[in-house]
């Protein structure tokens, strides 16, 4: 009798072991950016971001009870790397995965972590990537297709441009931006007065910006990565263009900035997330960051820092910690400050993956982003 | 045709840049029948040392200056003793084929101690334009010109007027008989080595502002101007010299009234025509094989 009670002992402590290490696991986040090569400064501040969110949640006790365990995979800026260490990280059966930044990248990446029913949640801002029908791949940032009408509106109803230059890089990034910029122009009645593509890594502008001076146009549309938005922007300043010069993230950056020194002055751009926005949650999240890292992030940063309070809400929403019913729960979610002030702007998910969120008008004054206005979140 | 005008004077610019780099391979090809394929990480390089030298404390002049020797003590005269010395007894197949792992090397190190990102530099010529026959001509393209032409000036005079110049022709031309005559043909060789590693920290300083200081800058500049050097002709400077000013002026057309993304081709298509029915360049010399 005493050995049975004994054994039920044994089983039942067995048993709780179990149901514990159940229960208190770390959760398992799978990440791939670029943390060397050309897209560097993209992956680093993806990292960082997602790094200082992981901090501060497990530092409150984690998601549901349990800690949040992430590791980094560098794609070294490179597609076919990304595709490897995607594959790599989905053998490991991660809860999330996160990245790659580039939208190339997400590209070839995509179809892998869809196949094995885990969601992505990435940084790429291509239109396309999100409109394949991929039920598993979620934005941290406005996909084109949601930032180009604002810009194109812009361009229309406050430069009151009549024709535009178009400068876009022959990528797939490039590309997506100029199909979507251009059919807005269309529409509003707007002539592209120069279509102009480069190339990824192109060093000497002079051609195109002279092309830019003969076609003479009202503004000039400027959508390339950021080292070459920098050497672009100088060679139009060298050139004497004094056509207002508008874009996106790429052309307004802090490292365009950097990089362009004075000529990056007056050039204006619809961004997601700047870290310049004029909203407190924002600006409490760029003095956390500066004081663990000792510099201030990019959008890049934000973004890998709402990748991880992403997974958080939706985990929180559901209950349980559920890779196969994650995506389901996060299509048509909205997550309010309210609820989890650390998303730091509401926002809502479409079916297709795409954000709905406020946006910001910047300019460069005196080597500073200053927001001009603020567009309001469109549901 | 004032956008031509501004095509031809910023492709000369440019052009002037290609041309300092081209002298380079011709010279080294000249005196020693080193075909230098990490020529563009050369040109790349000097910017690093003087954004290293800037990162101590000192002033840009200071840091070009530094960069310079730094330049000529690194990709003159360590380059001559420690690779090109060494491989040439191989022939000069083999030492092309180490200049080509040089440049991988040199952009890996860069890489590994300073970034894989792009970093700012400072210009020597300050933004603006110059009013010239009522056309306003950008200063820095003046400048990059100015400098270049300087440059080269200087060179062709110390070649052709003086003395040194006239010893170091010998020792290119025939160094069995110049050393007959008592020319240090070993210290000529030398002195060639450190006035492509000069030339190639000035094309640096002139053309790192556009490019900005990359690891990867090289590739597109060592390319140029070695097309440069082939299509002006490898054994003559001044060949080397029209070779840039060419491609220079051909790469910028071609990008302007073919297309961005066949720019590259054009001067490519123009090496092929022109090894097909001018091998030996513009203005080279036809050479015999020696064997």
């Amino acid at each position: 009798m005493r050995s049975i009670i004994l054994a039920g002992l044994c089983s039942a402590a067995l048993l709780t072991g179990a149901a514990y290490a159940q229960s208190g696991a770390p959760i398992k986040i799978a990440d791939v950016a670029e943390l060397s090569g050309g897209g560097a400064t993209v992956g680093n501040n993806w990292k960082n971001g997602i790094d200082l969110a992981v901090e501060e949640i497990n530092a409150k006790g984690g998601i549901l009870g349990r800690k949040i365990e992430v590791s980094h995979a560098d794609s070294q800026s490179n597609p076919g790397v990304a595709r490897a260490q995607v594959q790599k990280a989905l053998d490991g059966e991660p809860y999330v995965l996160l990245g790659p930044g580039y939208s190339g990248s997400v590209k070839v990446t995509a179809p892998l972590a869809a196949e094995a029913g885990i969601t992505q949640i990435m940084g790429g801002e291509a239109a396309e990537l999100t409109q394949a029908g991929n039920k598993f791949l979620f934005r941290t940032s406005f996909g084109q297709q949601s930032s180009m009408p604002k810009v194109a509106k812009y361009i229309n109803d406050e430069l009151k441009a009549k024709s535009v230059a178009v400068v876009w890089v022959n990528n797939d990034f490039g590309r997506g931006g100029r199909d979507v910029i251009t059919k807005e122009f269309n529409r509003l009645g707007i002539k592209v007065a120069a279509d102009l593509s480069t190339e990824a890594g192109q060093a000497d502008f002079a051609a195109d910006v002279s092309k830019i001076k003969a076609a003479a146009p009202d503004a000039v549309f400027i959508y390339v990565n950021e080292e070459e938005s920098a050497r672009i922007l100088k060679e139009i300043k060298r050139q004497g263009v004094t056509a207002p010069l508008i874009g996106e993230t790429t052309l307004v950056g802090q490292k365009v900035i950097e990089l362009a020194g004075d000529a990056a002055n007056g050039a204006r751009g619809h961004v997601g997330l700047t870290t310049d926005a004029p909203v407190e949650a924002v600006k409490a999240f760029r003095d956390r960051f500066v004081k663990k890292y000792n510099y201030v992030p990019d959008h890049n940063g934000l973004k890998g820092y709402l990748a991880i309070y992403m997974v958080k809400a939706t985990t929180e929403k559901m209950g349980k910690v559920d890779s196969k019913a994650f995506a389901d729960t996060l299509h048509g979610l909205t997550i309010k400050t309210s609820a989890e002030p650390n998303i730091l702007m509401d926002v809502t998910f479409d079916q297709n993956g795409d954000i709905d969120r406020q946006g910001f008008l910047v300019e460069v004054v005196e080597g500073k982003q200053v927001v001009k206005q603020v567009l309001p979140k469109l549901n | 045709m004032s956008n031509l005008l501004d095509l031809i004077v910023a492709g000369l610019a440019t052009g002037a840049i290609y041309a300092l780099v081209a002298v380079g391979f011709t010279l080294l090809w000249q005196t020693s029948q080193t075909i230098n394929f990490a020529q563009g990480e050369f040109v790349m390089l000097p910017a690093f040392l003087m954004l290293a030298v800037m990162h101590l404390g000192a002033p840009f002049w200071l840091a070009v200056l530094v960069g310079i020797a730094l330049s000529a003590l690194l990709l003159g005269l360590a380059f001559k003793m420690l690779l090109v010395d060494p491989m040439l007894r191989h022939g000069v197949l083999p030492l092309a084929i180490a200049t080509m792992a040089l440049a991988i090397g040199i952009k890996e190190v860069v890489k590994q101690f300073f970034s894989a990102e792009a970093s700012p530099f400072p210009s020597i010529v300050p933004v603006g334009d110059v009013s010239i026959l009522g056309r306003a001509i950008s200063l820095q393209s003046l400048g990059v010109l100015a400098v270049a032409i300087l440059a080269v000036v200087g060179l062709t005079t110390l070649l052709n007027r003086t003395s040194l110049g006239h010893q170091m022709q010998a020792a290119a031309q025939n160094p069995t008989v110049a050393r007959i005559i008592g020319v240090p043909v070993e210290r000529m060789i030398l002195l060639t080595f450190l006035i492509n590693a000069v030339l190639v920290a000035l094309a640096s300083v002139l053309i790192t502002p556009i490019y900005l200081a990359k690891f990867s800058s090289g590739e597109v500049l060592g390319q140029a101007a070695f097309i440069a050097a082939i299509v002006g002709g490898f054994n003559q400077v001044r060949g080397a010299i029209a070779g840039g000013l060419l491609i220079g002026v051909v790469d910028n057309l071609a990008a302007a009234y073919v297309s961005t993304q066949y720019r590259a081709a054009v001067p490519m298509l123009l090496l092929i025509l022109m090894i097909l029915f001018r091998p030996q360049g513009l203005l080279g010399r036809a050479e015999e094989r020696t064997v």
